[in-house]
């Protein structure tokens, strides 16, 4: 049943330390961003909590900026204003590409990289190219930041290094040398959720990511390794399949996982050779 | 709260996490935006938010304050969108057509087939199987939305003749 929703309340803070601030008040009050995460939980009647703080006006957190090879991303910007970057299509295509089939266009213009990250559904689109670009995961509390890879932000099945007075506030990628590929297999191409999702680099030292066949984002270091010491796809493949453990559930089976993220790992090796 | 709706100011008082979609319908009186999925799927709920496509199930209402909103009412029936929808058979059963034209709307300027797919990949229609909708959006397109359009189409039919 969905959430009656004027018990609710949205907590307006006048600057992002103001936000911070309000983070260290009880009782717990649950960032909201674009809401195409949060909302989806309010109306199927599962509220993540009744105290929400409005980020949608924090610019401070939107943008996206090159210094140095490090691309920083907002945690605000919109999965739409990432597709549309033409920074990001120079230099991170592979974000661009997953941008581009996160939901419709609805979604990307409400939905924000920070959201991704910090809902952190193993199927998150974003998330395999963010491993594979070691990206680092920039968070602000009223204490300052620390900055997380983002190889080591998650623990568990949606569970986090974040603290609850923390905010993701950008999103830094690392300048990326080699091919990126991207691709998400679903069961069509707009508004589904991932049955598997890959992202790689391939580069003397490939880098490999798969999302949807554990309980979070995984990187296969020993697939890597197999292909970087130059082992045949077949000897890669068959690492891959003892490095996930997918499972399954409403959109797919662990089975047709396994033999998709082989052939995924297949395409991508064959088609940056 | 203020906001603008279909270009006019207005000040409407509701709950900030109330769903953009119930507020235009229960409190602004527009029940032209529909409900399908509630859930982000289905694009039935459509609307313009500072000129963009977005899913009114899924804003809270806080966030429209001070920001611009547009309704299929703010197309007052006379959109060139709204008279191909009828005149390509781009709607049957009409729950979705408020949302796939405000999607639709949202499309660039002579948009391409493909563009106008995948603009309109976010809204479905169990009834047309989708090819009267793309007929009606390219003829929308073609016909009046912009003077670039207009030129294209006259090419185009003198080419035929």
């Amino acid at each position: 049943m969905r959430t009656p929703l004027s018990s609710l309340e949205l907590v307006e803070p006048r600057s992002l330390p103001h936000a911070l601030a309000l983070l260290r008040t009880s009782p717990p009050i649950v960032p909201l961003a674009g809401g195409t995460d949060v909302y989806v939980s309010l109306n199927a009647g599962t509220p993540p909590g009744t105290l929400y703080l409005n980020l949608w006006n924090l610019d401070a957190l939107r943008g996206i900026q090159r210094r140095g090879g490090t691309l920083s991303i907002g945690a605000l910007t919109t999965f739409g204003d990432i597709a549309r970057s033409a920074l990001l299509g120079r230099h991170l295509p592979s974000l661009v590409a997953a941008a581009r089939e996160i939901g419709a266009v609805q979604i990307q213009n409400r939905a924000t990289i920070g959201g991704n990250v910090a809902n952190g559904s193993p199927a998150g689109d974003s998330l395999p190219v963010l491993a594979v670009t070691e990206a680092v995961v920039v968070l602000r509390s009223a204490d300052g930041v620390r900055r997380v890879p983002f190889n080591s932000f998650y623990t568990g099945y949606r569970q986090t290094v974040m603290r609850a007075d923390e905010l993701i506030a950008a999103i830094e990628v690392p300048p990326v040398s080699g091919r990126q590929w991207f691709r998400k297999v679903g069961t069509r191409a707009a508004q589904t959720i991932s049955k598997v999702v890959i992202a790689a680099v391939r580069a003397p030292q490939p880098r490999i990511a798969f999302g949807s066949v554990a309980p979070t984002v995984v990187r296969v270091p020993r697939t890597e390794a197999v292909l970087a010491s130059g082992g045949t796809l077949n000897d890669a493949v068959a690492m891959l399949v003892t490095e996930i453990t997918p499972i399954d559930d409403i959109r797919s089976t662990a089975d047709y996982r396994r033999r998709v993220a082989g052939n995924l790992l297949r395409q991508f090796w064959t088609e940056t050779a | 709260m203020r906001f603008l709706l279909n270009g006019e100011r207005v000040d409407v008082r509701a709950p900030a996490m109330k769903r953009l979609l119930d507020v235009l319908r229960e409190d602004c009186g527009l029940t032209g935006t529909k409900e399908g999925c509630g859930e982000g799927e289905c694009g039935a709920c459509t609307v313009l938010l500072d000129g963009q496509a977005v899913n009114a199930c899924l804003v809270p209402f806080g966030q429209v304050r001070g920001r611009s909103v547009k309704t299929i009412e703010g197309l007052r029936g006379r959109h060139p969108l709204q008279e191909s929808f009828v005149t390509e058979g781009g709607t049957q059963c009409g729950i979705c057509t408020p949302g796939m034209i405000m999607a639709a709307a949202a499309l660039p300027k002579n948009a391409t087939l493909d563009e106008v797919r995948a603009g309109l990949a976010g809204n479905l229609c169990r009834c047309t199987g989708y090819m009267g909708i793309y007929r009606a959006v390219q003829r929308a397109q073609g016909s009046g939305l912009t003077a670039r359009g207009k030129a294209q189409a006259r090419t185009k039919r003198r080419a035929r003749v």
